[in-house]
């Protein structure tokens, strides 16, 4: 693989984990347990979706075939996203959403932060944009996993055992493959082993913050990166690229 | 949600161009810094502001509509409390 294929690779992934996770996000639209908190959720998603607007639009300018945004949104298969499953793991109470987005965006917020100093002058101009979101969100979600860890009993056990399901999705975030050593070395990109080190301590000191223990497991579970998927992807690209596929080029 | 309601915080934004902080409205919070966050996710979308304040409602002192008389009427007739009240002496064209 030469330079030029890893990093299209590697912003068509960015793409993928946006959109999967803020098609997640858009999933739970006037369903939050708090109007504030809905706000702050559909706010949120829609930053997702612009990021994956301005990756997928670079990566199909990288590619030079002509396709754009839409055609990586709606006209791809399941095999051919880049997510993490992380992140295309369906939906489940308010602790369950907080938590995977603290997990994935406490990774997310230093690999922007590292691509922002990228050798690719476009990919650091969309990473230092997105990284100002995901600051912000970052703030507001850890907030969020403190205040129930360290809530009442039933807050506890419950957040609780949102970390201990998604802990097993998290090894996969810094499994570096080609795609992600290339860009290391030939763009100067994100070193994931850094990347670890720094989550492993930051993760460490919000679980203590908010009364959570780290899950003793450590097995593993990764195939996103390779479009190796869970079975849940396949339903939320179905609902999500339905449009596109009965209607091609249908537009507002 | 079931159970009691989040504190009442009122929002006050600080425009770009404004001198001081103005009344936006009001949020419901379980805390202050949620507050904050739920201040700016609600009256900042569309960058109405660059700082902003949140205080509880309850902590706000306010003057009682029942005694407004007492407290806003005499104000009324005081015309000598405005400066156009006086005239100006010729010559002097910005005071």
């Amino acid at each position: 693989m030469n330079k030029e294929s890893a990093l299209l690779a590697y912003v068509t992934r960015l793409g993928d984990n946006a959109l999967v996770l803020g098609q997640r996000m858009v999933e739970q639209v006037a369903a939050y347990p708090e109007l504030e908190e809905e706000l702050a959720n559909a706010n949120f998603a829609l930053d997702y979706i612009g990021q994956a607007r301005m990756f997928y639009s670079y990566a199909g300018e990288l590619e030079g075939q002509g396709r754009g945004e839409d055609d990586f949104a709606f006209l791809r298969d399941e095999n051919e996203f880049g997510n993490l499953l992380l992140l295309e793991q369906p939906n489940g109470h308010f602790g369950d959403s907080i938590t995977r987005l603290v997990l994935f965006e406490l990774f997310y917020l230093a690999q922007l932060e590292a691509l922002a100093r990228c050798d690719d002058v476009r990919l650091a101009e969309i990473a230092a944009r997105a990284e100002k979101e995901i600051r912000y969100h970052l703030r507001h979600n850890t907030q969020w996993l403190v205040r129930l860890g360290d809530g009442t009993e039933e807050s506890h056990c419950r957040v609780q055992a949102s970390v201990n399901n998604l802990w097993q999705y998290t090894g996969e975030m810094f499994g570096a493959d080609n795609v992600d050593t290339i860009v290391e070395k030939a763009w100067s990109g994100p070193s994931l082993e850094r990347l670890e080190e720094r989550w492993r301590s930051d993760i460490n000191a919000i679980l203590i913050n908010a009364t959570l223990s780290k899950p003793e497991n450590d097995g593993m579970v990764s195939g996103g990166k390779a479009g190796r998927h869970s079975e849940h992807l396949g339903y939320m690209i179905a609902e999500m690229q339905y449009l596109q596929r009965v209607h091609p080029g249908a537009s507002w | 949600m079931t159970g009691k309601e989040w504190p009442l915080y009122e929002v006050f934004i600080r425009s770009k161009s404004g001198l001081s902080h103005r009344h936006a409205g009001s949020i419901h919070a379980a805390d202050d810094q949620m507050a904050l966050d739920a201040a700016r996710d609600t009256y900042t979308r569309r960058s109405e502001g660059v700082s902003i304040w949140v205080v509880r409602s309850s902590q706000i002192v306010a003057s009682d509509p029942a005694e407004s008389a007492a407290f806003f009427e005499p104000a009324e007739d005081k015309i000598y409390r405005h400066p156009t009240f006086y005239d100006m002496p010729d010559g002097v064209d910005n005071l």
